[in-house]
């Protein structure tokens, strides 16, 4: 088995505020269209809410589509458990979010944006509101028209995949919308939007700043640049840090654990869980033909030391689906009830072991035939616990 | 649930939100925060109300503040004190502390205690997984709360809001 030793990097991109928005923005806004949305492919940027779509092509598919009326969507739903990174970004560097959504306005020809921001973030919209104010005035002294309004969550985890979102900002129940068409071409009130995380947001702001080149220097092929991670569970510095891509799991637990780490849950309830005697193969990245398993996150990592029972866990993550599945499909409104009720008969010696082997064939079938990523990510988790701590299921 | 008669000025504030927004259904979240935020609740005649100034349907009303944990049909309390589930909180031992509040105060899930002061319910990652396990009561956050702090907290807030 080949191990990449590829060493943990920090870096400190994202939070360096050098204040230098208004400059990066009259100079985005002298450039060719075209020549930024080359120059964001050419950075290999992909997005950072865990979808990893490349960034530049989604801004040149909505460009390209005819419309009038074109939209940029700042996605601030940020209710993945375990990730709270967005919030830290639109705390702190709130006006590069706010840059690159106005150069995403004028490479795409839309003139307004939104910011959907988490119902949980509430006390953000008074900050976020002046540092709006702020922008606005600005464009307007330099004759760029461009508005930003925030949307207020209410409380739903769906509404952080693209199309409930949605779905809820024109006033509806946050429920997924099938695909295609995609919000490129059918978004925000039927027209070409982009949606794109806060996070990704920000690294174009540091691809505007520092060039393609530099940001393509960074992490490894397939996945480059830097990416926030959200580190929690039992760690003796839970935090947020900036790293680049490409890092192998050892290396991470190396330094962040507790010296007993025995699983990572990489990428928050949606993601898998990463047992010890997997964390050197196990590459955090986009998925590319690197060598051992490639994972890719939306930035949670929580680490869990051996007193935690496992069962406890996916108990938890089944119970937060099924309260947030948005009932809308079968699979995933009766799959994840199926799947909870499944794990305690197993528990209490109702059901045999081997029904664990069922459980697992359910949650793949949740996969292929969910309507959205929420039911289709359950297996993800569910497998990856159950597969690998079998014996903490069933005793 | 009895019917409840609103009160003239109940009415006017409601009126009053939906022309704010051009009584458009498409603003019917917003609609639905500003009323809360006034009212405290959305009872079902509040929102049979909204569904008629909006020119929609009540079940559509209904719909939408039944699918976001953020609307409620009952008053919550003065100080609504929410528990973090998440993951992080979780196996840090949110359960054991959601529990304790629940015994002191002898009030469960989405209850409002009698004197209307508080009332407990459940969030799913408040943003703070750093800080687990995490309360907040109204806005203000608590990290790393254990069982034993949780008489300190209610107490904080036993005769009216704490200062700080």
């Amino acid at each position: 088995m080949t191990t990449s030793h590829y060493q943990l990097k920090r870096v400190d991109l994202i939070f360096k505020n050098e204040n230098d928005w208004k400059q990066i923005l009259s100079r985005s806004l002298k450039r060719d269209q075209t020549d930024i949305v080359n120059s964001l492919i050419s950075s290999e940027l992909k997005g950072r809410g865990g979808a990893g779509f490349p960034t530049g092509l989604k801004w040149k598919l909505t460009a390209e589509q005819e419309a009038d009326t074109r939209y940029i969507i700042c996605n601030a739903d940020e209710g993945e458990p375990g990730t709270f990174k967005d919030r830290e970004i639109l705390s702190q560097v709130p006006l590069k979010v706010l840059t690159a959504m106005a150069v995403c306005g004028y490479v795409i020809g839309a003139t307004e944006g939104f910011i959907y921001l988490r119902g949980e973030y509430k006390f953000l919209e008074k900050p976020l509101n002046n540092a709006i104010k702020e922008f606005e005035n600005y464009c307007n002294d330099i004759g760029f028209h461009f508005s930003i309004k925030i949307f207020m969550g209410s409380g739903a985890y769906i509404c952080g995949e693209e199309t409930a979102l949605m779905e809820s900002m024109e006033g509806h129940r946050g429920e997924p919308r099938n695909k295609p068409p995609y919000p490129t071409n059918n978004g925000y009130l039927g027209k070409p939007t982009v949606v794109n995380n806060v996070e990704t947001l920000v690294h174009t702001y540091t691809i505007f700043k520092y060039g393609a080149k530099k940001f393509k220097d960074l992490g490894v092929q397939y996945s480059r640049g830097t990416k926030l991670f959200s580190i929690s569970g039992d760690t003796p510095i839970p935090g947020i840090y900036e790293l680049e891509l490409g890092m192998s799991l050892q290396d991470f637990v190396d330094e962040f654990g507790d010296g007993d780490t025995k699983a990572v849950q990489v990428g928050g309830a949606s993601g898998f869980l990463v047992p010890r005697k997997r964390f050197a193969e196990t590459i955090i990245g986009y998925k590319g033909k690197l060598t051992g398993i490639s994972l890719p996150t939306g930035g949670s990592m929580m680490l869990f030391n051996s007193s935690r029972s496992m069962f406890n866990v996916l108990n938890n993550y089944l119970d937060f689906f099924q309260e947030e599945s948005c009932g809308q499909c079968t699979p995933c409104r009766v799959g994840c009830q199926q799947l909870l009720k499944g794990i305690h008969a197993v528990k209490r010696g109702e059901k045999h072991a081997s029904y664990l082997k069922k459980l697992i064939k359910l949650s793949e079938t949740m996969e292929y035939t969910a309507k959205c990523g929420l039911g289709q990510s359950v297996a993800n988790s569910f497998s990856s616990i159950v597969e690998n701590f079998w014996e903490e299921m069933v005793f | 649930m009895p019917k409840i008669k609103l009160a003239e000025k109940t009415i006017n504030i409601v009126k009053e939100i939906c022309a704010k927004y051009d009584n458009n259904e498409g603003e019917l979240i917003n609609v639905l925060h500003n009323v809360q935020a006034k009212l405290g609740y959305l009872p079902a005649e509040v929102q049979e109300l909204i569904a008629k100034e909006l020119n929609s349907s009540v079940a559509k009303v209904y719909g939408v503040v039944t699918f976001y944990s953020f609307f409620t049909m009952t008053p919550m309390g003065e100080f609504p004190i929410s528990i973090c589930m998440g993951t992080a909180c979780y196996v840090r031992g949110a359960e054991q502390v959601l529990d304790e509040f629940k015994r002191q105060l002898k009030l469960e899930i989405g209850k409002t205690t009698e004197d209307g002061k508080f009332s407990i319910s459940c969030l799913r990652c408040v943003g703070a997984c750093g800080l687990a396990p995490v309360v907040m009561v109204g806005e203000k956050v608590y990290g790393r709360v254990s069982p034993q702090q949780v008489r300190k907290i209610i107490a904080e807030y036993q005769d009216g809001c704490p200062s700080s």
